[in-house]
């Protein structure tokens, strides 16, 4: 149960990134992990969810290169979690047009600034299982 | 959709507001009304006659209220439901449903936006998402780009794919005096075009002009009485699959999977006979996905189906005979022209580009990012 007068999904979130974490949810009705966090679970509307902390692995389901004028090409991907979620992310420490589908992929926490909260970020992880 | 009944309400009156770049200050609804009077007209049709209202735009969040007032009509039926641009075949489901229920007789749907002049960021400012606003996306351009980077994965579709789709549309738009784009587009210069979220080039996404339409539907019985041959609606699809791209569990398979059979159920009509399809072309990569999602072809087969000039004029497919999203006209949600190109191919009036025997032509309506899939199926009286 969350309880929305106490704390928000985005709340817990944002707290376990802070502590170098990814978190996500699972409706232990079916044991199924969603993402993003949310007070009542999809699929059933169960309110019987539980946090977990994933182990940061990924693989790069679809990428993009965003081309923004007088910077730097941006990476922008969706990373299937090894524990059966998807987010929006970014593969940083190779070049934009390198990071391929398929590629296996490993959290860490970018801390974010005065304007954006902490978020996750991810880098090459070779052929890490 | 069970309980609505193939050909009870009939297209009559079809317009286009002033397209392109419009005068400064020139307000959404006034693109609307204009369009709305245009429509009247082609059908004979008065302002007084209209007791239904649908309307959704991005600068005008209440759009039924706005458009009402500024004509001064009080509609008994009225609907801005706003899931994108696939919002106005929405519309037309749900004006069968009143029509059909006798709620009302007469409805207009209408869109305008002036995205050109006030800029496309003051036009449709984006929500925040936390989970997704820090990775800074272009939307929807980035979303379409990793479909298309998906299909291109898993099918073996190729950029000159998706550049075929553009220089089709570029053809087509060569042959409507409307259209915004008048120069001829090479499969080079598409490809070699300014990349803005890998796949696509600038030429891989649709327009950002100002514009608007308006369709006046009404009865079966009453249409054969108006000006204008009766365009019918044999059949009609809805679905939404999700509101953020991540949430779509298969990037190259679309809620038109779903829309378009519902549509094809109702109407009675195969793929096969459709004369003329007039696809959402927001990206470059959505005519492909349609074409396989709406049983044109394979799924996969997308990019491959395109190839050689198989959509452009003289192609064993019409598709997009206006020039489409990508060349024609896209002001922000552009469904409202995809129907009314379908529409005005089965009355035969697309001169140069008319499609012989067009009795049957669909339009598919996208919204979102892929988010809202909606298909409508016209059809002449030879199509009843």
């Amino acid at each position: 149960m969350i309880d929305l007068m106490k704390q928000s999904p985005l709340g817990t979130y944002v707290e376990h990134l802070k502590k170098g974490e990814l978190a996500y949810q699972v409706n232990k009705d079916n044991n199924k992990a969603f993402f993003y966090p949310r007070a009542i679970a999809p699929e059933t509307g169960s309110a019987n969810i539980e946090w977990r902390v994933s182990k940061g692995l990924g693989t790069v389901y679809t990428t993009t290169v965003i081309y923004y004028k007088g910077e730097a090409p941006l990476n922008v991907a969706m990373i299937d979690m090894d524990e059966g979620y998807r987010l929006m992310s970014r593969v940083e420490d190779i070049d934009a047009m390198d990071v391929k589908i398929g590629m296996r992929v490993k959290f860490k926490v970018h801390p974010g600034d005065d304007k954006t909260l902490p978020y996750p970020v991810f880098t090459p992880a070779g052929d890490a299982k | 959709m069970s309980g609505l009944e193939r050909g009870s309400i009939a297209v009559v009156g079809a317009a286009e507001s002033d397209l392109g770049q419009v005068a400064q200050h020139t307000s959404p609804v006034d693109l609307m009304a204009q369009a709305t009077m245009r429509a009247l007209d082609d059908c004979g049709l008065k302002l007084k006659d209209v007791d239904a209202l649908f309307v959704a735009a991005t600068q005008v969040r209440m759009g039924p209220m706005s458009l009402a007032e500024y004509l001064r009509i009080k509609p008994k039926v009225f609907d801005g439901t706003q899931i994108g641009g696939s919002s106005f075949m929405t519309h037309v489901a749900h004006a069968q449903m009143a029509i059909q229920l006798g709620l009302c007789e007469v409805a207009v749907i209408a869109y305008g936006s002036t995205q050109r002049s006030v800029s496309r960021a003051a036009a449709s400012p984006r929500e925040i998402n936390p989970y997704e606003s820090p990775y800074r996306p272009i939307l929807p351009i980035s979303a379409y780009a990793m479909a298309a980077a998906r299909h291109m994965h898993q099918y073996g579709t190729k950029r000159e794919h998706l550049a075929e789709v553009a220089v089709a549309a570029r053809k087509w738009a060569l042959l409507n005096p409307k259209a915004w784009e008048k120069e001829p587009l090479s499969i080079e210069q598409a490809l070699n075009a300014r990349m803005v979220s890998y796949p696509f080039t600038v030429r891989d996404c649709c327009l950002v002009v100002d514009g608007g339409g308006a369709i006046v539907l009404t009865s079966a019985a009453r249409a054969k009485t108006l000006r204008k041959k009766p365009v019918y609606v044999l059949g009609v699809g809805e679905t939404l699959s999700h509101a953020n791209i991540s949430s779509l569990p298969d990037f190259t398979v679309t809620g038109a999977s779903v829309s378009g059979p519902q549509a094809f159920k109702m109407a009675g009509v195969t793929p096969k006979d459709v004369k003329m399809a007039s696809l959402y072309d927001a990206f470059t990569i959505n005519p492909i996905l349609f074409l396989e999602d709406l049983g044109f072809c394979p799924k996969g087969e997308g990019g491959r189906f395109v190839a050689n000039g198989a959509i452009a004029p003289g192609g064993k497919l019409a598709v997009n005979t206006s020039g489409g999203g990508l060349s024609y006209c896209h002001p922000g949600m552009y469904g409202l022209l995809v129907m009314i190109e379908a529409i005005r191919q089965v009355r035969g009036e697309c001169g140069e580009r008319q499609v012989k025997g067009c009795d049957v032509a669909l339009a598919h309506g996208n919204g979102g990012v892929l988010s809202s899939q909606c298909t409508v199926i016209f059809g002449s009286e030879n199509a009843l």
